[in-house]
């Protein structure tokens, strides 16, 4: 079975873009603008002004940043593997709007996408990420969990704990864009590793075209279970085609560390506890990562990242760490004061329910977690959220004793 | 015109047709029963000359196993040449949806409306309303899975312009979705004629649903009784309707109004899509043939309720609804009912059965509410 894709790796390593030699940094650093040739250029039947999307009532990131000339410019351009322009950008076409963020309204269907159509991308992952500019910044990369302090939070406020992140298989187009049989090879490549894992992170992987009735039940209780995608945001970018094909789950025993297989991105890990042992939590996630990537490794394998944009994703917005840590928290008192939101945005934290993104806050308890995702590593920005929740729950604490809050001042963005 | 290169494509066939072949496992959809690796690995390596691939005519089938009321087709065309390059999947999916077809056979088309029979008399105690729709595409441009914002854009500008032209009767407006006022869209709303973007992902799967809602509208004549959509599930989708049981009237203004629609189209050089064999090409297979479906809607409260119901619809070669169109249920004892073929007879056929048909089945209605019974009027299979 794995035939057509060692072939289709040894063509691209002799182009440079993988070395097996020095692992993903020295590859990350091979994979250079000037290094992708792309795909040939598309013949269209219209001119790009006959084709250009009419963007009046949009706004999202790829709408502010699409200029006619900018569309005419790349409309024509493809990767390697075929990938366009005009796919790149349907589901910020189709999705004019969101009611509560500015949606990013474009994808990558493969980590190429990224050089070629940077005059695009590099702007709007400006926009995005508050000014990480790509051309010229570096982003850092830090999963030594050892330098977190302080990660451990009162219980009595924090109900969970939780850091997620997204990797991508190099050498495989992304859900955008994916084939059946690439789809199934990301399957086979991480469901392979995951196997080779040990202790408490051993586990069990649940397929979501095989799996029993009893086990779905289990997941669901559990809430790990992850259903097809219903967000236009999603679909109109072509990741739920051929659903449940080659998507799953795979969970440790313990059940607090879980991975998603084809869901929005090749995988989602994902730490988690009850409780406020955000350092633990961190700790395990580290410690996990580094093992499936090295299982990974030993099979021929590697992440997408480069020094520039750091771990490659679908969505641009979870371009650098693609880390998410957070915590769902009781601050029934601090959500109430009117300052509370100003004090979110100069720890650079962001709220959302305890839904997830598109849900509200229930009984006081919030979603806290880091606003940014490039420019700062893993550690930074846990520790950011460490810090960030412990002034919070202390606000929350002077609160209750009937004493004033004072707003922090901002932190400073790139460190 | 020059084939467009699908590099896409050419990139998929590095890998196996073993790897690539979708799990039908637990699909119940017309391509699902005939798509074997056999045929998915003689089609993959083609694409219609704007570059449709054969992955592209199933996805829809592929991401939707099945419908709880009705057996689906399952794949697209893209474009007019999709019928031909990917003849051995379409072909059989044809035959089985359309009574046995065969690629041999040719379709017959009859928009004479002088040739209807009868209509004029439906009971409009219980024939509530009158409706006759079809839909038509535009030779020279790809279909709505696969156009190009530039390509729907100039179907709509040719749209307006021959729609514009038209008068007496058939006088009328169009409605861009994109440029209409509140009032505007409340009016089209209230009069039932509105279309909104596509939800069921039958139609979004297979990609119809972009760029919503550019290059999109409606127009309608004055009277209100003649209505065209413009690139929602086909380039065009043309509707003659009316209150009351008069159908031969809905279809005379049907008839008249397409052909003076299709003359104007002709003498731009972009004519409808047909052919001897297929009639009016659309996106859906199901839409082959006359693409149109005749119907009203009647109030069968008694006869829906007695044990033949089905089995006299079968054998009129009617189909049943609910009042809301495809995918409800009937509210009230008021059903939709219209003609179930739609290829290998022509438009006057499929009228006239449907004229036949209610006729028949409000009288047995009649009987009925009398405490008569039916027994001797159940016809035979036409």
């Amino acid at each position: 079975m794995a035939s057509s894709f060692s072939r289709i790796l040894s063509s691209r390593r002799n182009v440079g873009l993988l070395s097996l030699v020095g692992g993903s940094v020295a590859a990350g650093f091979l994979l250079r603008r000037e290094r992708v040739t792309a795909g040939e250029p598309l013949r269209r039947r219209y001119p790009a002004s006959a084709d250009y999307p009419d963007l009046r009532k949009h706004n999202n990131c790829m709408a502010s940043n699409l200029t006619p000339a900018i569309y005419a410019k790349l409309c024509d351009k493809t990767t390697p593997n075929g990938f366009t322009l005009d796919q790149a950008i349907q589901t910020g076409v189709d999705n004019p709007g969101h009611p509560f963020i500015k949606t990013v309204g474009m994808v990558a269907g493969d980590e190429e996408s990224y050089e070629v159509f940077a005059d695009l991308l590099d702007p709007v992952i400006k926009e995005r990420h508050n000014g990480y500019d790509p051309r010229n910044m570096r982003h850092p990369t830090d999963l030594d969990a050892s330098k977190i302090h302080s990660g451990v939070f009162d219980e009595r406020y924090v109900l969970s704990s939780r850091v997620r992140t997204g990797r991508s298989i190099r050498g495989l187009s992304l859900p955008p864009a994916c084939t059946r049989a690439e789809r199934r090879e990301v399957e086979r490549v991480v469901v392979d590793a995951l196997a080779g894992l040990k202790g408490d992170l051993a586990g069990r992987y649940y397929s979501l075209t095989q799996m029993t009735d009893k086990e779905q039940q289990q997941l669901i209780d559990d809430h790990f279970l992850f259903d097809k995608p219903v967000s236009p945001l999603l679909t109109c970018a072509g990741m739920a085609r051929d659903w449940p094909d080659a998507r799953g789950i795979w969970h440790n025993n313990e059940k607090t560390f879980l991975i998603w297989v084809n869901e929005e991105d090749h995988t989602r890990v994902i730490s988690m506890e009850k409780g406020g042992n955000m350092k633990r939590v961190f700790e395990r996630f580290c410690k996990g990562l580094k093992e499936v990537e090295r299982l990974i490794q030993e099979r021929g394998w590697e992440f997408m990242w480069n020094e520039r944009l750091g771990y490659i994703l679908t969505c641009p917005s979870n371009l650098g760490t693609g880390l998410r840590a957070g915590v769902h928290v009781k601050l029934p008192l601090l959500s109430k004061d009117p300052r509370f939101s100003k004090i979110l945005d100069n720890l650079r934290l962001q709220k959302r329910g305890t839904g997830g993104v598109d849900t509200a806050a229930v009984g006081g308890v919030f979603d806290i977690s880091n606003l940014d995702r490039l420019g700062q590593s893993e550690v930074q920005l846990v520790q950011t959220v460490v810090d960030g929740v412990n002034y919070l729950i202390e606000c929350e604490k002077r609160l209750e004793r009937g004493q004033d809050i004072k707003v922090p001042p901002p932190l400073k963005q790139f460190k | 015109m020059a084939a467009m290169k699908n590099c896409h494509n050419d990139y998929k066939m590095k890998f196996s047709v073993d790897e690539e072949f979708p799990d039908l496992s637990k699909h119940n959809n017309h391509m699902a029963k005939i798509l074997t690796k056999d045929i998915y690995n003689k089609l993959r390596g083609k694409s219609t000359p704007s570059g449709f691939t054969v992955d592209d005519v199933i996805q829809t089938g592929v991401d939707n196993p099945g419908h709880p009321f009705i057996m689906t087709v399952g794949c697209v065309a893209g474009d007019e040449e999709s019928y031909e390059v990917f003849k051995e999947l379409l072909d059989p999916v044809i035959s089985d949806r359309h009574g046995g077809y065969k690629p041999t056979d040719k379709h017959k088309t009859d928009l004479n409306f002088e040739n209807l029979k009868g209509g004029d008399d439906l009971d409009p105690n219980y024939v509530l309303s009158s409706r006759v729709r079809t839909g038509r595409s535009i030779k020279g441009f790809t279909l709505p899975p696969h156009n190009s914002r530039g390509e729907r854009r100039a179907i709509e500008k040719l749209s307006i312009e021959a729609l514009a032209s038209l008068d007496g009767e058939f006088k009328g407006k169009y409605y861009p979705l994109n440029g209409m006022t509140d009032a505007e869209q409340e009016q089209l709303i209230a009069d039932h004629f509105l279309f909104d973007k596509p939800v069921s992902p039958l139609l979004t799967c297979a990609g119809m649903a972009r760029d919503w809602p550019d290059g999109r509208g409606i127009w309608h004549n004055d009277n209100k009784t003649f209505l065209v959509w413009v690139n929602e599930e086909d380039h065009l989708r043309v509707i003659s309707m009316q209150k009351g049981g008069n159908m031969k009237e809905v279809f005379r203004r049907f008839c008249v109004g397409l052909q003076k629609i299709e003359e104007i189209f002709k003498k731009h050089n972009h004519g409808f899509m047909w052919n001897e064999h297929l009639g009016y090409i659309l996106t859906c297979p199901s839409n082959l043939g006359t693409g149109l479906r005749g119907g009203v809607h009647v109030k069968l409260p008694k006869l829906s309720t007695h044990a033949k119901f089905e089995e006299i619809l079968t054998r009129l070669r009617l189909q049943k609804r609910g009042t809301g169109g495809v995918d409800t249920a009937s509210v009230g004892g008021v059903f939709d009912i219209s003609n179930a073929d739609r290829l290998g007879s022509s438009e006057v056929d499929q009228v006239q059965l449907v004229v036949d048909g209610v006729k028949l089945m409000v009288e047995m209605e009649k009987k009925l509410e009398k405490g008569e019974s039916i027994d001797g009027m159940i016809p035979a299979q036409k």
